[in-house]
């Protein structure tokens, strides 16, 4: 069952057609892009005369060299503090017995089940009067405390599969918990943190519904609203909203192409927890 | 431990828990008076066709792209989980959309469903230009559109779920079944599906819950249209609160939201826990 075989060679044409099909729509994405808005063939024929021009003048309408540092502001801030704080959080958690600790991981955990539209209302709120909104530091806030229930369940995951003799044998030479968190836990805990970083980054970065409640009408855009606000304003002219999607796909396959081992790894095995 | 239990207490537990107070009151998300009004928002929405349509949407969406989308995810892991030279690249490729921003695949199908979107011109390339429509402009159509668009997106993602599982199906006991001259779909009942257990629970656990909290691609493909066809209740949660002014009514939708979530996670694990432990 090792061998190549006639079956195996069927295999491979159908994955290949079923590949393609899956493509088709970044190819047209690609093509109309490249197509300059006089131009009205049919979206399937190859543009015979490409142009950048749709790139340079998305990119400038839409503002989508602030937004794009925006998003990785945001991404990389949030990221690090929810993995900070959950990391933090998830060894206690993990390692005590007490009744306090048990209470406390089932109400993070409730975290997983309520879904964000319902603190969103009240949260838009409270981020109103506390002058936030159009802020970016208001989606930092939100994105750095809606993460922490899923961030520590992972953490307290792996943390309960993990050996305790490291730890005992640190506090027996007189390491203080910290210390013995700092020197001894957090070097073991760097697969699940490459899961976690994976998994967070991936969605705030993607979020629309946040920024479009707080960043609305303000000219501090994450790439998401910025990409929609374009699309609204230029309707129907869509070779250009076409360029815009691409420059806000570019960089995400970047750096899933670049980390593709770790970025597939983290989805498919984060969450076994 | 404190930090994080501030910022979750600040940005989820609090105002879930203002949520649901809110959800019994008048509340326009503005003036500090509101009137505490019991059921009234609960029973409102009984007589609201909209609020029911977008509740039966709502469903049949998560039920709809949980199926499809495990089912292709499944077949897909089954292929690239085998000899073919390409199944690394295949991989790479099939996840892909998975990491994409949703908002952005949308737009992107929006224009392809279109009236004279590429979708369109491959039919009529192919001769069968009588098929040719405006997928999302037609009622009946357009929340099946979104389903394939989810499905799209995300098969790739139940894919490499499922490959994690296959991938921990030891060979041997696959080729002794071989052996012993047990076909394909047997070998694929009896040996791949229990082992696979596990990853079929993560897979409709995601699959179900992110269908039912849908709101970017329906925002970005139809807005809820062609009149409230397709409207979630996420989208209606967003024009109640933001175009309408009637916090207090969308709370209480959330409320509503909040407990299908609940009751769907609840009764899934319940299920799929009970299957785990048999197969186990």
């Amino acid at each position: 069952m090792n061998r190549y075989t006639k079956r195996t060679f069927a295999l491979e044409v159908v994955m290949i057609a079923v590949a393609i099909a899956f493509a088709f729509p970044v190819y047209v994405l690609v093509n109309l892009a490249l197509r300059s808005p006089s131009d009205t063939s049919s979206p399937i024929s190859p543009t015979v005369a490409p142009t950048l021009g749709n790139f340079t003048q998305a990119w400038q309408e839409a503002g989508l060299g602030g937004a794009l540092i925006n998003s990785i502001l945001v991404t990389a801030v949030s990221v690090l503090i929810v993995l900070a704080v959950s990391s933090l959080a998830a060894y206690p958690l993990a390692r005590s017995t007490a009744r306090w600790s048990r209470g406390t991981f089932l109400l993070i955990m409730l975290g997983l089940v309520l879904p964000f539209q319902l603190a969103s209302l009240p949260l838009y709120q409270t981020v109103r009067d506390l002058g936030l909104l159009g802020s970016v530091w208001s989606l930092v806030l939100f994105y750095a405390g809606l993460q922490v229930p899923f961030t520590t369940f992972l953490y307290v995951g792996f943390l309960r599969a993990l050996p305790r003799d490291f730890e005992d044998a640190a506090a027996i030479d007189g390491c203080t918990p910290l210390a013995t968190f700092r020197y001894v836990v957090l070097p073991m805990l760097k697969p699940i943190t490459v899961t976690a970083l994976v998994l967070n980054a991936v969605s705030v970065w993607n979020d629309f519904f946040t920024p479009l409640l707080y960043l609305s009408g303000s000219d501090q855009q994450t790439m998401p609203v910025a990409v929609a606000g374009f699309v609204g304003q230029f309707v129907s002219d869509w070779n250009l909203i076409f360029a815009a999607l691409l420059i806000s796909i570019v960089p995400v396959l970047a750096v899933y192409l670049a980390l593709q081992r770790s970025i597939i790894n983290g989805f498919a095995g984060g969450l076994k927890g | 431990m404190i930090p994080a239990l501030l910022l979750f207490a600040f940005v989820v537990l609090v105002p879930s828990a203002r949520g649901v107070f809110y959800a019994f009151t008048d509340w326009d998300g503005l003036d500090p008076n509101f009137a505490v009004i019991g059921l009234r928002n609960f029973i409102d929405m009984i007589d609201d066709a909209d609020a029911l349509s977008a509740v039966w949407h709502t469903l049949l969406i998560a039920v709809a792209v949980t199926v499809i989308q495990n089912g292709v995810g499944l077949l897909l892991a089954l292929g690239v989980n085998s000899m073919i030279k390409s199944r690394n690249f295949l991989r790479v490729l099939l996840f892909a959309p998975a990491v994409v921003t949703p908002i952005v695949t949308a737009y992107l199908w929006r224009n392809l469903l279109g009236p004279d979107g590429a979708v369109n011109s491959l039919l009529g390339a192919v001769g069968l230009g009588s098929w040719r429509q405006d997928w999302l402009g037609d009622p009946g159509l357009a929340l099946w559109m979104i389903v394939l668009v989810v499905v799209w997106q995300f098969a790739g993602y139940s894919m490499v779920i499922f490959l994690a599982g296959l991938q921990s199906v030891p060979k041997e006991i696959y080729e002794a079944a071989a052996i012993d001259g047990s076909g394909p779909v047997r070998r694929f009942w009896s040996i791949i599906r229990p082992l696979l257990a596990p990853a079929i629970t993560i897979n409709l656990m995601l699959s179900i819950i992110g269908g039912i909290k849908l709101f970017d691609q329906v925002y970005a493909l139809t807005g809820g249209g062609p009149g409230h066809a397709t409207d979630t209740i996420s989208t209606l949660i967003y024009k109640d609160a933001f175009t309408l002014g009637e916090f207090g009514y969308s709370i209480a939708l959330a409320v509503v939201l909040t407990v299908i979530v609940a009751v769907a996670s609840a009764g899934q694990y319940a299920v799929l826990s009970r299957n785990e432990r048999a197969a186990s």
